[in-house]
């Protein structure tokens, strides 16, 4: 008895924790619609606040906690409304996710900015010298009662400033209809702002309450909020009163977890991932939402052709040619992920790009493709290859199953969900034996070391034949996706996303187009990790977790995720362009770790994506055979000259830029004196005499389209 | 025996009666009109039929077959094809693609002869958007971009077809060919069921038109008996203003 009092009190706390960060959350989301991941990274930011002036600078506790709880936080979330969240108005549900996800990465490389992640930071917590109280047969500390107490005025406060204050009123009607709040006077926008405000705060209490229980560090605390998100959940995102039971059921099934799940290193990580699981089952027992109708977005991306995606295709290799005979061995070794992880983020063209489904669990398909090469591709078998495709494929399948009634931030959530249980869980698992039939192991709490490949007797284990074999690889699986899109099945992909309300009157099976989406886009990412994996030789649990996830998905989508070469977009600018940043910066070099979330946010302005803008902008080389034969051979004559060592290696990677460049420039500029001979001949007929002066032809093809020649003769006779 | 039978159907959104106890038949080759002020609950209806909202109580089958449980999909491959009010279009598609993708569908299911793009080709002839094929149906008019979702219902080869106002936004000779156009589909066998706001449309291309108010069947009848009944004109017209065709 006194044990489960004691874990009673224990759940209980924490639950308070929850309760007060899901509450910003959910305020934050009915009010402006985007559900913020990076709440918890405000919380995060909010602990390490205080940990500076109260730890570090000796402050005293109540102004440390009124400067960071009364005068940052909320400073921090006006900033946030008016800088980012005002402008997601009107945009995909994708973008909205893009744009927090690369919020919570800009966060956590703030934090390491600033606090250098190594160093050990210390937090007592409240009152931690005073004794505990005694409550009948246990004990419950102040720190336990400074938490539950807080919770409780939070529930109150929140309840008087909602049901009782003018602005709490408006901010609940903003939610209903802004349109129709801001005709009867009220101010959203002002609603808004404030909404953001206590949003951030309260996310600070959490994140203060909660982290001297733990270890100050950036990602895991901005992540452990996950848990608070499980409480959200159970208020679906809305209900107050719902989200406080919630945060009950999850802070307590912790409490009695750590209390009395049974000492094994089977179930060790089960206690850290119930939260996810949690907020897992609860995503699934949601009531089903009606089909979706159309969407309308400002995304446009336009069907592959053969010819472009050949064309793309021989790119790759000959890049993979010209990097594996240039580069030195270590380069090499730096910059060889940039194939097999683009076969990741590959795999979410088909998923996110064709058929809109969100998934935030790529590398962690990717990760299990990795631990099947490394268990089956011992001595570099290929057919490991087809296994990793096979077992990635099917555990996507049933992944898919259970979230495919989800749509949106819900799916988003779920696949969250289910990559937080692999790293918290399932990949540090000791080996496991299922029945007594068959054995499964992940990482066996280490490292695995995986061969390199062999294939046909050919080894590549070097780095540079590794770099040749992954670049054909992933033009491979590129025009393997561009077959896709191009066949029946993307054409449904692609329909569904606009339209499943539509697609499910023509007869078409949703769930197994679903299933069968999902399962190819994790079989292709499994591919990738095992890719990834016979690269790195030995790989361990941190290569694939969810952290190290959301770059990919983020720069995919920013690169344009209807398209195949968003996929390159992606892994060039994060392991080619960054380490090649901090290569040449040294000095600077720490300050990339904000650039993902950077580029992330700039999504809101250009929801269709950068390589959408460079294909536009090449356009006149693209559609100038002379033009790409003359880069080609260019190309090839620079190559030689490198090979030769006449030119080094920055001359030449410089002139591999510029030479396509100015034979773009070149064609624009010899195609222009064309468009002059014949001035305005495609300037629709109503807008002549706007753009161009009114001539008498034009008066004639007027009076042609309007038939009015004819009605003079009628008048006449 | 009518292809579409729907009996004694009611749903209800909260405490609001949005479809209250209506029963309706539709036959093959015939056109069958729905018509009604707006708020009468003709989407509605249309939309418990092919299964996207559930009705709490009632019956629907389609050839004598119930179907009231099925999901959209199923109840669309056993024959029941419809267009929507609010444009349902595939917007990353070409014309031609919006149609292949239905007939993809239809061919996953069935047999049928020929190929998938002949068959697709036909259609955009039968509906007059051969031209249009290669247009970007995002670029597209209101009035042909509703032939674009008639043509893609038909390549399913639906027994029912419902047409959720399928005239709005065509002028007065698009609507005229429409009308024959829909004659011919009915003539085909298909029962064609169409809610329209152009009475002169209903009244020229209908067999048999039921009339909604407040979600409830208030008259039904032919062309001629609903242009003189009374109830209609106090309830869809007004009082004492008669309809001119």
């Amino acid at each position: 008895m006194d044990k489960f009092l004691t874990f009673t009190i224990v759940g209980l706390s924490t639950a308070a924790i929850y309760s007060v960060i899901a509450s910003g959350l959910v305020l934050t989301y009915t009010t402006t619609g985007v559900f913020n991941f990076a709440h918890g990274a405000a919380g995060m930011l909010a602990a390490f606040c205080y940990w500076q002036f109260h730890f570090d600078w000796g402050w005293p506790t109540p102004l440390a906690l009124a400067m960071v709880l009364l005068v940052l936080a909320p400073l921090f979330g006006v900033l946030l409304e008016m800088v980012i969240m005002r402008n997601l108005e009107g945009t995909s549900e994708t973008t909205r996710l893009v744009v927090s996800i690369s919020l919570l990465v800009a966060m956590i490389g703030l934090s390491v900015l600033i606090w250098k992640p190594d160093e050990s930071r210390p937090m007592a917590r409240f009152f931690q010298s005073s004794a505990p109280i005694s409550v009948g047969p246990t004990t419950i500390t102040w720190h336990q009662m400074v938490t539950l107490l807080t919770a409780v005025a939070v529930a109150l406060g929140l309840w008087l400033v909602l049901t009782r204050m003018r602005v709490g009123i408006a901010m609940r009607a903003a939610v209903d209809d802004r349109n129709l709040t801001m005709l009867t006077g009220a101010r959203p926008r002002r609603v808004q702002m404030l909404a953001w405000a206590i949003g951030t705060a309260l996310a600070g209490i959490g994140g203060i309450l909660i982290a001297p229980g733990l270890v100050l560090d950036a990602s895991s605390l901005s992540l452990v909020i996950v848990s608070a998100y499980a409480a959200a959940i159970f208020g679906r995102l809305r209900s107050l009163p719902m989200t406080f039971v919630g945060a009950v059921v999850v802070g307590c099934a912790e409490g009695y977890l750590q209390g009395y799940l049974p000492q094994s290193p089977f179930l060790t990580g089960l206690r850290t991932a119930a939260s996810v699981l949690i907020l897992f089952v609860v995503l699934l027992v949601l009531p089903n939402p009606r089909l979706r109708g159309r969407i309308r977005s400002r995304e446009f991306f336009p069907a592959p052709t053969w010819s472009g995606a050949l064309g793309f295709a021989a790119a790759m290799v000959a890049g993979g040619v010209i990097l594996a005979t240039t580069l030195s061995r270590p380069d090499l070794i730096t910059y060889g992920q940039v194939f097999s992880l683009g076969i990741v983020a590959l795999s979410l063209v088909p998923l996110i790009g064709f058929a809109g489904q969100v998934s935030l669990c790529q590398l962690s398909f990717a990760g299990i493709g990795a631990v099947v090469m490394a268990h089956l591709g011992s001595g570099g078998n290929p057919l490991a290859l087809l296994w990793a495709a096979l077992i990635a494929g099917g555990v996507g399948a049933l992944v898919a199953l259970p979230a495919l009634r989800l749509s949106g931030i819900y799916l988003a959530l779920a696949t969250a969900s289910f990559a937080i249980v692999l790293d918290r869980w399932l990949f540090l698992l000791p080996r496991l034996s299922v029945f007594g039939l068959f054995e499964v192991s992940t990482f066996n709490q280490g490292s695995l070391s995986v061969d390199s490949l062999t294939i046909f007797g050919m080894s590549f284990a070097d780095p540079g034949r590794q770099m040749i074999l992954m670049s054909v690889l992933f033009a491979l699986a590129a025009l393997l996706v561009v077959w896709v899109r191009r066949s029946a099945f993307g054409r449904i992909l692609v329909a569904m996303k606009d339209s499943e309300a539509a697609c499910a009157t023509l007869g078409i099976d949703l769930l197994g187009t679903k299933l069968a989406v999902f399962a190819l886009s994790a079989a292709l990412a499994g591919v990738g990790g095992a890719l990834y994996a016979t690269q790195l030789g030995s790989i361990s649990p941190g290569n694939f977790d969810f952290v190290t996830g959301l770059p990919v998905f983020m720069m995919t989508v920013v690169g344009g995720v209807g398209m195949v070469g968003a996929a390159l977009f992606c892994t060039v600018s994060l392991y080619a362009v960054l380490p090649l940043y901090s290569a040449l910066l040294p000095s600077i070099a720490r300050y990339a770790v904000v650039l993902p979330g950077v580029a992330g946010l700039s999504l809101a302005r250009n929801p269709g994506g950068a390589v959408q803008d460079i294909r536009e902008g090449f356009l006149p080389l693209r559609t100038s055979r002379a033009g790409i034969g003359a880069t080609v051979a260019t190309v090839a004559v620079l190559y030689l000259l490198r090979m030769l060592d006449v030119l080094g290696n920055w001359p030449f990677a410089v002139l591999l830029i510029v030479v396509p460049m100015a034979a773009n420039a070149v064609v624009q500029g010899l195609s222009r004196p064309e468009k002059a001979e014949e001035p305005g001949a495609d300037v629709p007929l109503e807008w002549r005499g706007i753009v161009r002066p009114w001539t008498e032809a034009d008066r004639i093809e007027l009076d042609r389209v309007l038939g009015v020649n004819e009605v003079e003769i009628h008048g006449a006779t | 025996m009518a292809r579409l039978e729907v009996r004694d159907l009611t749903v209800r959104y909260g405490g609001h009666v949005a479809v209250d106890g209506v029963s309706i038949d539709a036959e093959a080759g015939c056109v069958t009109g729905l018509i009604g002020p707006n708020g009468a609950g003709k989407t509605t209806l249309f939309n418990v039929v092919s299964g996207l909202l559930p009705a709490q109580r009632g019956r629907i089958s389609l050839d004598g077959r119930d179907v009231t449980r099925m999901n959209p999909s199923r109840r669309a491959r056993r024959g029941l094809a419809r267009t929507f009010q609010r444009l349902e279009l595939f917007s990353m598609l070409s014309v031609r693609d919006n149609v292949r993708v239905a007939v993809d569908s239809r061919r996953s299911w069935s047999r049928d002869p020929g190929t998938a793009a002949e068959a697709t080709e036909e259609l955009m002839a039968r509906v007059g958007l051969t031209e249009l094929a290669d247009e970007r149906v995002d670029a597209l008019p209101t009035g042909q971009a509703r032939l674009v979702e008639l043509g893609r219902a038909l390549a399913t080869r639906p027994t029912v077809l419902l047409l959720d106002e399928p005239a709005s936004g065509q002028d007065d000779q698009e609507t005229r060919a429409f009308g024959d156009l829909l004659g011919e589909i009915a003539a085909s066998g298909v029962a064609v069921v169409l809610v329209e706001h152009d009475v002169g449309l209903v009244m020229r291309a209908c067999d048999h038109v039921y009339v909604l108010d407040f979600g409830k069947v208030i008259a039904s009848g032919s062309p001629e008996e609903i242009r003189h009944d009374e109830a209609v004109l106090a309830a869809y017209l007004g009082t004492g203003v008669g309809v001119r065709t």
